[in-house]
């Protein structure tokens, strides 16, 4: 890796911008980089996704915003739903206020470094960076490092009405690779119920390298649909951190649906921090062609009373790779955690593969924990009785299959957004849903 | 319709099948009893296609095809059916749809047109009355968490919706109340023309008392070791199998 790169543009970056809180925070990220450098498998928590090689390529980081698109470009890769959302924008990791629309009036966005410097002062310094104590590594300490062009998003008590919001990560990659690493601080008010819709697209043809942290933050009685759409290029590569503190008694639904991109790491924490709070953290992943995507969960039990559900099916074929890494930490005064986990895969062809490592560690005694794992073939059984029905072997395929990554589909409560995902799965599986 | 002559197949080296011969004709019932672990199920598996099963030697025929020779979808599309003795439970596929796709890609083998929404939801009317089978059934995941009684009753609405020329049914009848058994035994008598036919795969007499059969066989540790008219059950249902095996174990 060119280290001297990331070093002059930093030192470039530091002198083109105001001095602030945010500047500092910066300046001891980039240390931590330098320290810790981009992780090898050598670091038990990159064991299975190799993306130093990711580093090695010449990649154009953008300093400051420099490119932008047209609503024209945007409008090819909106997802269902958005005329009624609020949609923020993302271009090479600098939020665009021009191509975003906010159309609730219970949210506020800010640049990040305004509001660290105004009004929310005290609620960036806490939160913000708040993932660090999580992910350490050099990519995540690189992202804050480069906090340029983020965003604080605020939403007030919404009266029992979600809303809406989804965020696009843009691209350009036109003439050379992009790498891009967007930055966000999510604040989610007493009452406030938000349905947070985040994809990321690479709109060019090079390769795109996206490295993306958002920071959410859920005050009491807050809830929060958390949909992640990877369906990206097969070269666009990922490593992103959904990093959740419930720190009020609140309510947390995630779904992660992965279905291509050359290498993805996807790290979701939830952090509970307020007893009675719940926690529900869904995945599919499903690997195209020798795609590699890696489902890093942590949830943090810190207080009594919380319970978590957590569910990631996987479908690889062909030579799709994944890794399946859910931590579960029950801390000593959480007692009467209730904390479930399962991971589920079935593998279709002998070149795909999967790593899955359950990881419980409960320091408290009076605890309901639950984990398991699978391994599988499709089911012999139930393809022959299908195909015993006059359903041809490939279609019964696809059925099976499909059926498979229901449980995980139905969790999507955003109505157009489930409905675009299970699209997206079928004509993966090239099934017609009748 | 049915000639199997010679049949042998068993599964990864057991022998199981041990020379099946059995004719059928349009328009008949035939019933097979017998012990547990006779060979009926691996006989039925085999007629449907299920590959984990090889045959040895022997030669099945089907309405002049040779059966063997095709794809468990292709039999379904040349109107073979079998009624699971123990039906699949499929996470994440509704009844309905499963349904309407089998039945679409039967009328596609026989070179139909698929049925519009209007005519599948008609039939499914249809058939759900006559097999009492309720809506709530039919949009939950397939045989998922079904009660043993909701699968087999699921079985024989498949068999009315797809309406097939020879129908296997493996135990349908097997932890049935007698009301389910009427209803199942209803549905099959519905089906019955002169020019498809039926092989009831039973335990017990009182099904029979419903679906009349014209031939009762019994096999006995893969071979058909007696046939004879419907009165045969009632001497079973009486002696139990012993005599038979006694009378086996003779020839043997
Ligand atoms: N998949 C299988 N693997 C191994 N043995 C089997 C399998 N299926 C059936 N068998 C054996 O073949 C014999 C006949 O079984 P089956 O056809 O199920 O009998 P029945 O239906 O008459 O009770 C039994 O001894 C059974 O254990
Ligand atoms: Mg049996």
């Amino acid at each position: 890796m060119n280290t001297q790169y990331y070093q002059d543009h930093f030192t470039r970056l530091q002198a083109a911008t105001r001095p602030g809180h945010l500047h500092a925070r910066r300046e001891e990220a980039f240390r931590d980089f330098s320290r810790l450098g981009i992780p090898t498998t050598r670091n038990e928590e990159w064991k299975y996704t190799r993306i130093s090689g990711l580093f090695n390529k010449e990649w154009h980081l953008p300093l400051l915003q420099e490119k932008t698109i047209t609503e024209n470009d945007l409008h090819a890769v909106r997802l269902p739903g958005y005329e009624t959302a609020s949609e923020l924008v993302f271009v090479n990791g600098f939020f665009s206020f021009a191509l975003s629309n906010i159309r609730s009036e219970s949210l506020t966005v800010l640049p990040l470094e305004e509001a660290a410097a105004n009004g929310y002062s005290d609620i960036v310094s806490a939160h913000f960076g708040h993932s660090s104590g999580y992910i350490k590594d050099g990519i995540h300490a690189l992202n804050t490092a480069f906090t340029e062009g983020g965003v604080f998003i605020h939403l007030r008590k919404t009266k029992h009405e979600k809303q809406p919001v989804y965020i696009y990560h843009l691209t350009t990659a036109e003439h050379e690779p992009g790498f891009t690493q967007p930055r966000s601080l999510v604040y989610l008010g007493e009452q406030a119920e938000m349905q947070l819709v985040e994809t990321s697209m690479c709109l060019g043809q090079q390769d795109s390298l996206n490295s993306q942290v958002i920071e959410i933050v859920l005050e009491e009685a807050a809830v929060l649909e958390y949909y992640k759409i990877q369906h990206d290029h097969d070269n666009a590569s990922q490593v992103n951190t959904t990093h959740i503190r419930q720190i009020g008694k609140s309510y947390s639904h995630t779904v992660t649906l992965s279905l291509n991109g050359n290498m993805v790491r996807n790290n979701l924490n939830v952090v509970l921090e307020a007893s009675h709070s719940e926690a529900h953290l869904y995945g599919l992943y499903f690997p195209k062609g020798k795609s590699h995507i890696d489902n890093h969960t942590i949830v943090d039990n810190r207080v009594p009373h919380c319970e978590s559900n957590e569910l990631y099916k996987g479908i690889l074929d062909e030579q799709g790779t994944g890794v399946f890494n859910g931590k579960i930490f029950v801390r000593q005064p959480a007692q009467k955690t209730n904390a479930f986990q399962s991971n589920k895969n079935v593998l279709l062809s002998d070149t795909a593969a999967i790593n899955t490592k359950p990881q419980l560690e409960i320091f408290a005694d009076d605890v309901k924990c639950s984990h398991g794992c699978t391994v599988g073939r499709l089911s012999e059984e139930g393809l022959f009785y299908l195909q015993s029905r006059g359903i041809p072997e490939k279609t019964a395929q696809s059925m099976l299959l499909h059926g498979f990554a229901e449980d995980v589909l139905e969790k999507i409560k955003l109505e157009p957004i489930r409905r675009y995902a299970d699209a997206l799965v079928a004509a993966r599986l090239e099934y017609d849903i009748v | 319709m049915l000639t199997i002559k010679n049949l042998h197949a068993g599964i990864e080296g057991k022998k199981i099948l041990k020379g099946i011969n059995l004719e059928i004709k349009p328009g008949e019932v035939h019933a097979i009893m017998g012990p547990n672990g006779s060979g009926k199920s691996t006989l039925a598996s085999v007629l449907a296609g299920r590959k984990e099963y090889e045959v040895s030697t022997g030669s099945v025929q089907f309405l002049g095809k040779d059966l063997l020779d095709l794809s468990p979808e292709e039999r379904a599309g040349e109107g073979l059916f079998l009624g699971f003795q123990y039906p699949v439970e499929i996470p994440g596929l509704s009844t309905t749809n499963f349904i309407k796709t089998a039945l679409n890609e039967v009328r596609k083998y026989r070179g139909q047109e698929p049925l519009d929404a209007v005519a599948f939801l008609k039939l499914m009317k249809e058939k759900m009355a006559l097999m009492n089978v309720d809506q709530s059934l039919l949009s939950r995941s397939l045989n998922e968490g079904f009660s043993g009684g909701e699968k087999k009753r699921n079985e024989i609405f498949q068999m009315a919706m797809l309406q097939p020329k020879l129908a296997i049914l493996d135990e349908t009848d097997s932890g049935l109340d007698i009301d389910a058994i009427r209803i199942v035994a209803n549905g099959v008598n519905q089906l019955r023309n002169k020019d498809n036919a039926v092989l009831a795969i039973t335990h017990y007499q009182r099904l029979l008392d419903y679906i009349i059969p014209d031939v009762i066989h019994v096999l006995y540790n893969g071979r058909i070791v007696k046939s004879g008219p419907k009165e045969l059950a009632l001497e079973l249902e009486e002696r139990g199998y012993d005599f038979i095996k006694s009378e086996v174990s003779v020839e043997d």
